[in-house]
C-alpha cells in the first residue's frame, strides 16, 4: 500500500509539471484520477498530455447535473506504449452550461475519440466544434430530437407510440 | 469531396484518395450473410473500395438509459446482454466498480471462482468468433467444427452456474454459488480434448492454402496505427503492441498466476487469427491452474460477510452441507441485494473480455438507482478501424478484414 | 400424336373430354380434382420438410440460431438449412429484440419473399419487450409482420427452437397451408400487416444526395 501511494503522488507530480496552471482541481476517485479544466484551455491541455505519453482515449462520457444546470464531459485516456503510463487512467474533465452547449473537439489531437465524441452529440445535444464529420451514429432522426439521455427526458409507460415522436421532429429540427 | 479536405488528420502509413467521378455506393446490409446486425455503405471506384462508412444502431438497446431506472443488482443481467456469450466478463467491471463504491472486497476463493468462469468464457467467445469468421469466409467446416467444441465449455459453464449463456455469475461481494463435486474431472477431460483440437484447427485453417492466400497480407495495420486509433483486444495484439489488462493492472486472481501473452508483429488478417488460437491455448492453461487450486483449498466462504449473514436458512444448510445438494431446491439470493443504497461516488473499472478491453464508469448519488453508469464495450473502440484501415483494399477483402476483427455488433450498440 | 389430332379438332367443346393443348383449364381442372387426397399430402409434406430461413440475425438471440443449426442440436435433419437470399427462403425467424432501425430491414425482407412463407418470433423480447420493457427504441415484431408462432425464453434453449421448427410443420400439415395457397393464391389465415407509421423515421420523402447520411 505505501508503495501505491508513493506512485500516486508522483503520477500528480506528473500531471502538474505538465499542465502546470490549467489545472483547477484533481480529484482521486476510486479507479482513476480527475483532473478539472476549464474550456478553453481544454486542448492546450490536451496537446502537453499527448506529448507525455498519453496516446489514446478509451472513454467519452457526459453526465447531465440538472439540478446544477450544467453537464460534465470527461474523457478517459491512458497510454500503450509506455509501460509506466499504463498502470494509470487520467480523468480529463470540463464542465459546461447546460444551454447552449458547446465544447472544443479533441479528434484531431486523439483520433480514437472520434466515434465516441459522435455519439455524446447525438444523445445529449452538445456540440463538438472542429469535429471533421458531426452526424447522427446510431439513432434515427426522430429519436435524437428527443435527446435521449437528458435527465429531463421520462419515457412514457408505453414505447410504441410514433405519433407523439413525430411531433418532437417537427418541430424541433436541430442537427 | 468535403471529407479528404476538411482535416481528417493524416495518420502515418494511411492515404486518403480523392474521390473520383466513377464512383458508386453499395450498400451491405443487415440481411446480408457477410455483415452481421449492421450495414456498411462502401464506395467503390471499380472494385476498390474508396470510402467505408460503418452504419451501425441496428440492436441499439438504449441500455444506459434503462440502468439509471433499475435497482443496482437488477442491472447486472441488463448488461450481460451486450454480449451474451462472453456474459461473465461483460458484468465483471460493473461489479467491481461498485465494490470500490461499496468498500467490500470478495474472498479469496470467490476470485478463483470469477476467474475460472472468466477464462471458460473467453475460449467460447474466441471459438465463436472464429466460427462466424469461417461463414464470412465460406468454409463451413470450421463453422461446424467451432461451434461444436464450443458446446464442451458452454456445458462447463452450465455446470457451473446453471444457465447456458446468461450466467449472471458474478455478484456484489462474492459470486452466487459455488463449484460442484465432480466438476474437476471434467475440467481436466475438456482442456485435454481442446489441446488436441487446436492442432487440428491449425491444419485446416491457419495453414490451409486457400485461406492463407485470402488473409496474408490483407488489412496490415502497423504498430503506430494501432495505437492512435485506440484498437484493443487480440487485434492490438497481433500488431506488434504488448497490452494486456490481465498483465498490465492485474485484477481477481491474474497476479497470482503465470501465464504469457502472445504477440505477433506482422498485423494482417492471418496474425489476428493466429492470435486468437494461441490465447486459446494459454486459456487452457490457466483453467487447468485455477481447478488444482480450488480442488486443493477448503470450500469456505464464496462470499463477503456483510451479505453472507443476511442469507436464508436454505442456503447457508446446503452450502454447509446440512442439506444434500440435490439440485431440488429454488434458492433465493438475499434481499438485501434489492434495498441496497451505495454510498455517493464515482469510479472506474476495467477488465480484459473476449474481444478486448471492457470499461466502465458509475456514478452513485446515494440512492438505490446508478445516476450515471457508461459502458464501452471492446467492438465499439475498433469500430474506428473500418473507417482509416479499409479504404485501398478490393471490395472481396471486405469479409477477410471484418471477419478477422471478431465484431459483434449488440456489443457496440448496447 | 394425340395432342396434334385434338389441336387439329380445334378446342374441342365436347362435354366429357379431357382438353390437352390448352394448358390454362387443364391447369385449373387439376387444381380442383387432383390437389385433394395423396397429392395435395405430399404438396404439404413437401413444403413442411424445406422450411429455409434467411439469414437475417436482428439481436442477441442468434446465438442459439447458431448454436441450434450446428452439430450439437442439428436442425438439418428437419430440412431446413439457413441461405442467403431471401428470395429463395420461404421463414423469417426474429430473434430477439426489433429496434426502429432494424424493423425496416426486417420489412423490406418480408416483402421480398415469395408465397408461402412463415414467421417465428423467439424470445421474451419479441412477446411483450422482455428485459427492455420501457425503452425508447423497440417495436414489437407483430407490429411489422404477422407472425405464426412466439418462443419464450430469455435466450430459448436451441432444442426449444427445434421444438418450434416440428410445431410450424404439424401447423403447415395440418391446415394444409400450402395446398390452400396453390387452390386460392392467398393466404387465407394471415392478414396483411401494413406497419403504422415509416418505422426508419425518414418518411418517404426524396432524400438530399448530400445529406444521406444524416
Amino acid at each position: 500500500m505505501v508503495g501505491e501511494v508513493k506512485k500516486l503522488i508522483s503520477i500528480q507530480d506528473l500531471l502538474k509539471n505538465v499542465l502546470k496552471d490549467n489545472i483547477i482541481s484533481i480529484e482521486q476517485n476510486k479507479g482513476y484520477l480527475d483532473v478539472l479544466v476549464s474550456t478553453d484551455k481544454l486542448v492546450d491541455s490536451a496537446k502537453k498530455l499527448k506529448d507525455s505519453g498519453f496516446d489514446h482515449v478509451k472513454s467519452v462520457t457526459a453526465v447531465d447535473y440538472i439540478g446544477k444546470k450544467q453537464f460534465k464531459i470527461t474523457y478517459h485516456i491512458s497510454s500503450y506504449l509506455n509501460e509506466e503510463l499504463s498502470k494509470y487512467i487520467i480523468g480529463l474533465s470540463t464542465v459546461i452550461n447546460r444551454d447552449n452547449p458547446h465544447v472544443p473537439s479533441l479528434s484531431k489531437i486523439w483520433v480514437s475519440a472520434e466515434f465516441q465524441e459522435r455519439e455524446v452529440y447525438e444523445f445529449f445535444g452538445i456540440v463538438f466544434d472542429d469535429h471533421p464529420d458531426l452526424r447522427l451514429l446510431l439513432l434515427t432522426p426522430v429519436i435524437a430530437a428527443l435527446k435521449p439521455l437528458r435527465k429531463d427526458y421520462v419515457v412514457k409507460e408505453e414505447s410504441d407510440d410514433i405519433e407523439a415522436d413525430y411531433i418532437a421532429y417537427n418541430t424541433n429540427k436541430w442537427w | 469531396m468535403e471529407a479528404s479536405s476538411s482535416g481528417i488528420p493524416h495518420l502515418p502509413g494511411m492515404e486518403i484518395s480523392e474521390l473520383s467521378k466513377n464512383t458508386y455506393e453499395v450498400y451491405i446490409g443487415p440481411a446480408h450473410p457477410g455483415s452481421g446486425h449492421m450495414r456498411i455503405i462502401v464506395e467503390v471506384d471499380g472494385d476498390i473500395m474508396v470510402r467505408v462508412d460503418p452504419d451501425i444502431g441496428f440492436v441499439h438497446r438504449t441500455m444506459e438509459k434503462l440502468a439509471e431506472g433499475r435497482d443496482w443488482i437488477k442491472n447486472i443481467p441488463l448488461f450481460e446482454r451486450m454480449a451474451i456469450l462472453d456474459a461473465c466478463n461483460i458484468t465483471l467491471p460493473y461489479v467491481e466498480a461498485v465494490e470500490k463504491l461499496l468498500g467490500t472486497e470478495p474472498p479469496e476463493r470467490a476470485r478463483y471462482l470469477r476467474t475460472l468462469l472468466c477464462e471458460i468464457n473467453r475460449i467460447a467467445s474466441h471459438l465463436y468468433g472464429t466460427g462466424i469468421f469461417g461463414v464470412f469466409l465460406g468454409h463451413s467446416t470450421l463453422y461446424m467444427w467451432a461451434f461444436g467444441d464450443r458446446e464442451v465449455f458452454v456445458d462447463l459453464a452450465e455446470q457451473m452456474s446453471g444457465a447456458r449463456l446468461t450466467h449472471s455469475y458474478p455478484v456484489f461481494g462474492g459470486v452466487r454459488r459455488d463449484i460442484p463435486d465432480d466438476f474437476p474431472e471434467g475440467a481436466r477431460k475438456a482442456t485435454r480434448y481442446m489441446r488436441n483440437r487446436l492442432n487440428e484447427y491449425a491444419k485446416i485453417f491457419l495453414n490451409n492454402p486457400n485461406i492463407r492466400s485470402r488473409l496474408e497480407n490483407v488489412g496490415v495495420m502497423s504498430k503506430n496505427l494501432a495505437t492512435e486509433l485506440g484498437i484493443v483486444g487480440p487485434n492490438l495484439r497481433a500488431s506488434g503492441v504488448r497490452y494486456d489488462v490481465r498483465l498490465n493492472d492485474p485484477y481477481e486472481a491474474y497476479g497470482d498466476l503465470e501465464f504469457e501473452i502472445p504477440v505477433f508483429e506482422e498485423g494482417d488478417s492471418l496474425a489476428r487469427a493466429w492470435a486468437r488460437i494461441e490465447e486459446m491455448r494459454q486459456s487452457l492453461n490457466i483453467i487447468d491452474k485455477v481447478v488444482d487450486w480450488l480442488e486443493k483449498h477448503p470450500r469456505e466462504n464464496f462470499m463477503h460477510e456483510k451479505f453472507w449473514k443476511t442469507a436464508p436458512k436454505l442456503y447457508k444448510d446446503v452450502y454447509t452441507g446440512q442439506i444434500e445438494y440435490a439440485g431440488k431446491y429454488r434458492i433465493k439470493l438475499m434481499p438485501l441485494f434489492a434495498s441496497l443504497k451505495v454510498p455517493p461516488g464515482k469510479a472506474f473499472a476495467r477488465v480484459e473480455a473476449g474481444r478486448g478491453e471492457m470499461v466502465y464508469y458509475v456514478e452513485s448519488d446515494g440512492k438505490d438507482v446508478p445516476y450515471r453508469v457508461r459502458v464501452v464495450s471492446p467492438s465499439f473502440r475498433n469500430v474506428i478501424a473500418f473507417k482509416y484501415l479499409m479504404p485501398g483494399h478490393r471490395l472481396m477483402d471486405l469479409p477477410a478484414i471484418y471477419g478477422s476483427f471478431d465484431y459483434f455488433p449488440p456489443e457496440w450498440d448496447r | 400424336m394425340n395432342m396434334s389430332k385434338n389441336e387439329e379438332k380445334g378446342n374441342g367443346e365436347e362435354k366429357g373430354r379431357v382438353f390437352i393443348g390448352d394448358l390454362d383449364t387443364v391447369a385449373e381442372m387439376a387444381k380442383k380434382t387432383l390437389l385433394k387426397g395423396t397429392i395435395g399430402k405430399m404438396v404439404d409434406w413437401a413444403n413442411a420438410f424445406s422450411l429455409w430461413p434467411v439469414h437475417l440475425m436482428t439481436s442477441c438471440c442468434g446465438c442459439e440460431i447458431g448454436a441450434a443449426w450446428g452439430p450439437r442440436f442439428d436442425n438439418e435433419r428437419y430440412g431446413s438449412l439457413p441461405w442467403v437470399s431471401p428470395r429463395q427462403t420461404n421463414l423469417i425467424i426474429v430473434e430477439g429484440t426489433v429496434t426502429k432501425k432494424m424493423a425496416c430491414s426486417v420489412r423490406i425482407t418480408w416483402d421480398q419473399m415469395p408465397y408461402p412463407k412463415f414467421a417465428i418470433a423467439m424470445g421474451a423480447c419479441s412477446l411483450d419487450g422482455g428485459i427492455f420493457y420501457n425503452s425508447y427504441n423497440i417495436v414489437r415484431p407483430w407490429q411489422v409482420i404477422p407472425i405464426d408462432i412466439y418462443i419464450p425464453g430469455c435466450p430459448p434453449r436451441p432444442e426449444a427452437v427445434s421444438r418450434s421448427i416440428i410445431e410450424l410443420q404439424k401447423l403447415l400439415r395440418n391446415k394444409s397451408i400450402a395446398t390452400n395457397w396453390l387452390k386460392e393464391a392467398k393466404r387465407e389465415d394471415m392478414k396483411n400487416i401494413i406497419p403504422k407509421e415509416d418505422l426508419c423515421g425518414w418518411r418517404g420523402e426524396k432524400v438530399d444526395i448530400n445529406t444521406r447520411f444524416t
